[in-house]
């Protein structure tokens, strides 16, 4: 038995809401691994919401297209909403262009939108200079 | 300038360029046969979009339609070529994909560029979406024979 690929990009668990995003080089045994590490994470963690930051995607076509909107239809059979976060606006016009909508596809502009969306709010104003942590 | 045709792409792919003149506009072959391939016909996609002065829509434009034509060819066709060429008209530059694959050959055309027709993995949208992605748009094709994809992008239209 040989090991799963892994997707290569880390999905991080904040409470209920898993945070991954897609890299420029998704090809095809990516984007299958991604989709197989995200969904076992989702079913692993009780996770009722992913999102998934596409800022990084310079095009998407419909390989990558296919890809998204299969993963929200089988987040969405796992019981968790996805939302697709920070596509840039060239690749947005292209995708209309090519005629594909990412139909059942949730969006937000960006990473922080999308996770109010799902639940998540800004924390209180950080104090200067508090970003080391505590003890991590 | 060699005129397009299969001594002359065997030719551009063992001749390199001597002058920074000659290398912006001489076609540039590429192979696609693997996964890897396909990122590298991206990348010399962008590449060129940007030295012909594309501003960043064309270039998404561009590179996505030589991404699913690539992509074409290589799930479709088993594998082909991609020259990118370099035409220019008065009044502007121009990048023009040649793509090319020796697979078996579109039976019906017309389906294929519908929009929703598919007979791979895909959604359907591959050829008709890089038509309108592009200005100018040919495809040749025999049954047995395999694929010829032309599509040109100008920078003033």
């Amino acid at each position: 038995m040989t090991a799963p690929r892994l997707a290569g990009v880390p999905i991080l668990r904040l409470g209920d809401v898993l945070v991954t995003g897609l890299l420029n080089e998704l090809d095809d045994g990516a984007a299958v691994a991604f989709t197989e590490e995200l969904t076992e994470r989702i079913s692993g963690s009780s996770a009722r919401g992913v999102l998934i930051d596409i800022s990084r995607l310079e095009i998407i076509d419909s390989f990558v297209a296919r890809t998204l909107m299969e993963l929200t239809t089988v987040a969405r059979l796992l019981g968790a909403r996805v939302i697709v976060a920070g596509m840039r606006p060239p690749v947005a016009i292209t995708l209309v262009e090519l005629g594909i909508e990412l139909v059942g596809v949730e969006t937000a502009l960006n990473a922080e939108q999308g996770l109010a969306a799902l639940g998540w709010r800004q924390a209180p104003d950080p104090v200067e200079g508090s970003r080391r942590g505590a003890g991590r | 300038m060699a005129p397009a045709g299969e001594s002359a792409l065997a030719s551009w792919v063992t001749t390199v360029p001597t002058s920074a003149e000659e290398r912006a506009s001489a076609p540039a072959a590429h192979v696609v046969r693997t996964e890897e391939d396909l990122l590298t016909v991206r990348h010399a996609v962008r590449a060129a979009t940007v030295e012909v002065g594309f501003g960043l829509v064309d270039q998404t434009r561009v590179v996505t339609a030589a991404s699913e034509l690539a992509r074409n060819a290589y799930v479709h066709g088993g594998g082909g070529t991609v020259t990118i060429e370099y035409p220019r008209r008065p009044g502007g530059r121009g990048l023009r994909l040649v793509v090319k694959d020796d697979g078996p050959g579109i039976a019906d055309l017309d389906a294929a560029l519908t929009d929703g027709f598919t007979t791979g993995s895909g959604l359907g949208h591959g050829l008709g979406g890089a038509r309108r992605l592009m200005d100018e748009f040919t495809v040749q094709t025999t049954p047995g024979g395999g694929t010829v994809v032309t599509v040109t992008r100008w920078t003033a239209r």
